[in-house]
């Protein structure tokens, strides 16, 4: 295993990756000591005199949004939102997506097929517009958008478990350890449970940079974290008609956004890399 | 003495044939407005959006219809119109030389069928309602029967409506779209699809519909009326956002911005001095206010509601939405017969919302949850008064919704406070007792109701329907008195915080002309597509 | 090859089942109810219930199911619930604009990804195959709503090169395209490179390369033909994604497809409208799926299908 993580932290990508992750944390986790103003304030003076939002000055550094509250307080608070969307919800399709893979690819038969017809089905569905109609509709909180990005996540990370599950469960020592009687708790979690780590720590961060780019999508379309609760995506939906006179609202939220993606996914990436065995180089 | 006559004669006839070339050119020519979304359906009885309720008005006449640029009630396809002195008596003569498109004439027949057809379950109008004054309502709306038994055929000509209560507003529902002639032969022979495919009996035709891109009227050239409309054609360019169709207009693509002026580009647009005169500014028979369940604690008790109505900072939210709106002080708009100029509302005063708060029993404030539609700038909107709530100590908490899913929590009863802005209440038509009944009377204080304070004063109601029996034209300032007073003992009660009017500001391209009115005619939104023309 | 055919067939129509089934149950689960937006404000609860029933929407949820799927059967969509015009009517209409999108979108991936694969497979471990990884990367982690504001603010807006957003002819389609490009190009830029750079090393190139031929030739005829299989199939995958409707794009550029149509219903619960387009982007990614499916075992003869 410590080969694997030489072999990442080699990789310059992965370094920058991890560096913008752990600003992105600090951001989030030191948001109430690091932000300038309350992210909720609105203020008086934030706005023109004819209600137009102000651009980066001294008071403010990034500008402010359409109600006079501070973009950068905000972007801060934002971190801390994509933080927890981006763990709990991912996390959540994480656990779903590997139990049903592993229920499918361990016990197989009937069961084993109706999971795998179910996951078919599931990516039948056209993701985005499943997600808006659960959000759209229902009691919008944290909590609820996470669980809806979940429903639409689990899917793939269940496939990929499924495969790996059954070229494990079908090797031969487990068929030999199978055959002197040992049960099948110890097969599942000594024998073919940490074969699956390397997959699920793969998918965890991969998992996160999709995540945090379908919450900033449906908070985009009005219909993801509700106000007032600051999220990049939500900042950049209540600014989007005033997208050419104040464009520093939608480029700096989406930029933020980018960022967090970009680094999960070049973590994810170079984990992958340094921990796939079959790896057939760069 | 043949010559001198007969030279007279040519110069007669020339000086005749100037004068038509000359008023034939002051007609004629194309307009083009845009929309963002497309047209859900142009059938009379079904269209009930702003957007499309301008554009069936054009297509197809009404018994009675308003003067271009006002309020005032004109009759349209009635030639004349008799009252019985007891208000429930309506007999019209119907103008002889009215023509659907197909060429047939309209006939009293017609008038009843189509008033049938829109009361009838099967068509699915959301208008039936309104013409439950009618005799015979109850059993034509319940499916039980086809007739209307309370319209009476008199001649061709003539048809006679027996109402079973006097109603001042019947008048302004023989206007609205669901009463509408349309002809029976053509909605049978096209079915559902009469929508898309209408035939009227209005100024312009339906040249063309092509789904989600463009629809085209073309001038009727047999309209009874002389000299109307005023343009040979209309195309209406849909897809269009906003600010794309802005920066047509100023490129000299299209004539109307029908969706307005995009908001972030507004005092952009509206400080530049090349775009005088391009600008017009009106009203909008509209309120946004903030309704408050008078059924939920706290806000059962009206200390709670005025203190909240005092708290509000309008003016903030005014400058929010760029001053497109003017703060409001009452349920009802100016432009609304029964508006009260002289009142003054509840002023904008925190400290004193506190001390109500106090003297309610709340002296730490509440927690309570605030809805709001989740298309902007409503959000926003909403932000800014939970602010304003959170500092005399109201900690509102918001509930941002798809538009239908405030609408059921109203209906039901379960959210405590919402902001109207997006669903706000527009008038159907210019009449006081339209902004009463659905949403601040006892009969919309129901499930599924649209009284969403569910507000419910029986001494209100009854003066209501005296002030709607008063059917004399002569006593129409009496009655319209009657109703400034309902609405102010309404804001002693305060179920609702009314927070603004919205103003109205359609722009257009140098070429159409027009009475300022015509551009921002209270009824016909965005323009009067009858009245307005092009330069030649 | 048959049977192959037969089973996934099978397969299909129990999947298409089970999407009508959710979407159904999703419809009714939904705490707003459709006929108060049909009925308009003004309704009283006499007209609301009456439009209720006449609707079918006052029978049990399984009864009403079982009559969505008898007239979908005879090839009847139903009726918009707002509009009263036939489902599949409006669906027809927003195709063309679809399509076109997807045709232009695919068009750009390939463009992008393909150019930078092979680029970077040619220039193994060098800074322009680094730059291209990052590229790709790059673009695949950039919000759709994000790359699309970008190109519309500096290509339509400060240079004036394009229409501000709009349906129309070729001139309307390089923006939105492009932005649904950038994101898969990045994707197929990382599958073209890995998979071009397996192929470069087997040992019919190394036989092409002594035979004396040129290089490009090498690469773009004999390399890019095996190479470009599995980019093949993630076309296929793609199809499916895209006939789901490019809802953030359509946003963005106001692009009058079925993405739009189906955003539009969900907001007043138009459930008709909702139901065929859900169905029409299921049908469209199982067709998807196949023929990624019958492209695969091209790629990987261990796979037999």
């Amino acid at each position: 295993m410590s080969d694997a993580w030489k072999k990442f932290f080699r990789n310059r990508l992965a370094l920058a990756g991890s560096l913008v992750i752990a600003l992105i944390v600090l951001g989030g986790v030191g948001a109430p000591w690091l932000a300038p103003y309350d992210p909720h304030e609105q203020f008086f003076d934030g706005l023109t005199l004819e209600g137009a939002p102000l651009p980066p000055d001294a008071k403010f550094w990034l500008g402010t949004d359409l109600l006079g509250r501070d973009l950068f307080s905000r972007l801060l608070f934002g971190a801390r939102t994509s933080l927890i969307i981006g763990i709990v919800a991912n996390g959540a399709a994480v656990v779903i997506g590997t139990f049903l893979g592993l229920v499918a690819g361990f016990v197989r038969g009937w069961l084993g097929a109706a999971i795998m017809r179910f996951t078919d089905l599931m990516m039948a569905f056209p993701a985005l517009l499943l997600a808006i109609a659960l959000a759209a509709i229902f009691n919008p909180s944290l909590w609820i958008v996470a669980l809806v990005i979940a429903m639409v996540n689990w899917v793939q990370i269940a496939r990929v478990i499924y495969t790996q599950t059954t070229s494990l469960a079908t090797r031969e020592y487990i068929e030999a350890t199978r055959a002197l009687g040992a049960n099948w708790p110890r097969l599942l979690f000594v024998h073919v449970l940490p074969h699956l780590l390397p997959t699920i720590l793969v998918w965890s961060t991969l998992g996160i940079a999709t995540t945090v780019l379908l919450e900033a999508t449906l908070s985009f379309l009005g219909i993801g974290v509700r106000p007032p609760t600051p999220s990049w995506g939500g900042i950049i939906f209540e600014s989007q008609s005033y997208f050419l006179d104040a464009p520093w609202l939608v480029f700096f939220p989406g930029i933020a956004v980018l960022l967090m993606a970009l680094s999960f996914n070049l973590v994810g990436d170079a984990l992958r890399d340094a921990l796939d065995p079959t790896q057939r180089g760069r | 003495m043949k010559t001198a006559r007969s030279m007279l004669l040519a110069i007669v006839a020339a000086a005749v044939m100037a004068t038509a070339a000359a008023t034939a050119q002051a007609a004629g020519g194309k307009m083009i407005v845009t929309f963002k979304d497309d047209v859900s359906t142009l059938d009379p009885a079904i269209g009930y959006d702003w957007q499309n309720w301008s554009m069936i008005k054009s297509l197809f006449d009404g018994l009675m219809d308003y003067k271009p640029g006002t309020t005032d009630l004109v009759p349209e396809l009635a030639q004349s119109y008799e009252i019985s002195p007891d208000g429930t008596q309506y007999t019209f003569k119907l103008h002889p030389e009215a023509k659907f498109h197909n060429g047939r004439p309209i006939t009293a027949d017609d008038v009843k069928w189509s008033i049938e057809r829109a009361v009838n379950p099967k068509t699915q109008s959301p208008g039936a309602g309104f013409f439950s004054a009618i005799k015979g309502f109850e059993e034509a709306n319940s499916g039980k029967t086809d007739k209307l038994s309370g319209i009476v055929v008199l001649d061709p000509h003539t048809v006679r409506f027996d109402l079973s209560r006097p109603d001042a507003t019947f008048l302004h529902v023989l206007q609205l779209n669901f009463s509408f002639p349309v002809p029976k032969e053509e909605v049978e022979r096209l079915g559902a699809d009469f929508g898309k495919s209408p035939v009227g009996s209005g100024a312009y035709k339906l040249k063309e519909w092509t789904l989600g891109q463009r629809i085209v009227f073309v001038r009727n050239p047999d309209y009874w009326k002389k000299d109307t409309p005023k343009l040979d054609e209309i195309e209406f360019q849909f897809g269009q956002d906003p600010s794309v169709a802005l920066l047509r207009l100023k490129k000299g693509e299209v004539d109307i911005l029908g969706d307005g002026i995009p908001p972030a580009r507004f005092l952009e647009v509206k400080n530049d001095p090349a775009n005088k005169g391009l600008i017009v500014q009106g009203n909008q028979l509209q309120t946004g206010y903030v309704t408050m369940n008078v059924k939920i604690k706290p806000f059962d008790n009206v200390k709670v509601r005025q203190a909240v109505n005092m708290a509000i900072n309008k003016e903030r939210i005014v400058k929010i939405i760029n001053n497109r709106a003017v703060p409001a002080t009452q349920p009802l708009p100016p432009s609304m017969p029964g508006y009260d100029k002289n009142y003054k509302g509840y002023p904008y005063d925190p400290e004193g919302a506190k001390k109500l708060l106090k003297d309610a029993g709340f002296p730490n404030g509440f927690e309570t949850e605030l809805y709001a539609n989740n298309t902007d700038p409503n959000p926003r909107i909403a932000q800014a008064i939970q602010q304003d709530l959170a500092t005399i100590g109201i900690k509102a908490n918001l509930k941002t919704l798809a538009q239908s899913a405030v609408i059921q929590a109203g209906g039901d009863g379960t959210a405590p406070m919402i902001w109207s802005g997006g669903m706000a209440w527009i008038a159907d038509f210019p009449d006081p007792s339209d902004f009463y009944g659905p949403i601040l009377g006892c009969g919309g204080a129901v499930q599924g109701g649209w009284n969403w304070s569910w507000y419910c004063n029986k001494d209100l109601d009854k003066l209501g329907a005296e002030a709607d029996a008063v059917t004399d034209p002569a006593k129409k300032a009496e009655r319209e008195e009657m109703w400034r007073k309902i609405f102010i003992k309404i804001m002693d009660d305060a179920p609702w915080a009314p927070v603004f009017n919205e103003l109205r500001f359609t722009m257009h391209s140098p070429r159409v002309k027009g009475e300022d009115s015509w551009f921002v005619d209270p009824v016909h939104i965005p323009v009067h597509y009858d009245e307005v023309y092009v330069a030649q | 090859m048959l049977r192959f055919l037969l089973s996934r067939l099978g397969q299909s129509v129990f999947i298409l089942i089970g999407v009508t089934v959710i979407t159904f149950a999703l419809a009714f689960l939904v705490p707003a109810d459709p006929v108060r937006m049909i009925a308009g404000r003004s309704a009283s609860p006499a007209t609301v219930e009456n439009i209720r029933h006449q609707l079918g929407l006052d029978r049990p949820v399984p009864e009403q199911y079982v009559r969505y799927v008898t007239r979908l059967v005879h090839g009847d969509l139903g009726r918009s619930y707002m509009q009263k015009t036939q489902v599949s009517t409006l669906i027809a209409s927003r195709l063309p604009a679809t399509l076109l999108l997807m045709a232009g979108a695919i068009f750009f991936e390939l463009l992008i990804g393909l150019t930078a694969g092979i680029w970077a497979a040619t220039r193994r471990g060098h800074f322009s195959d680094q730059a291209v990884m990052v590229a790709s990367f790059v673009g695949v982690s950039a919000p759709q709503f994000l790359v699309g504001l970008l190109l519309l603010y500096v290509f339509a807006n400060l240079l004036n090169l394009f229409p501000l957003g709009g349906y129309g002819d070729l001139h309307h389609l390089i923006l939105p395209a492009l932005t649904l490009g950038i994101g898969g190009g990045g994707w197929y830029s990382r599958v073209m490179r890995s998979s071009m750079a397996d192929v470069l090393r087997q040992d019919y190139i190394r036989t092409a390369r002594a035979k004396g031929l040129k290089e490009r030739k090498v690469v773009l005829v004999h390399g890019l033909r095996n190479a470009i299989l599995p980019v093949v199939a993630m076309v296929g995958l793609d199809i499916g994604i895209f006939m789901s409707g490019a809802v953030v794009v359509e946003s963005v550029y106001g692009w009058p497809g079925i993405g739009q149509l189906a955003w539009q219903a969900i907001q007043v619960i138009d459930i008709p409208i909702i139901m065929g387009v859900t169905l029409t982007a299921a049908v469209a990614i199982v067709l998807g799926n196949l023929l990624a499916d019958l492209v695969t075992p091209f790629i990987d003869p261990r796979v037999r299908l």
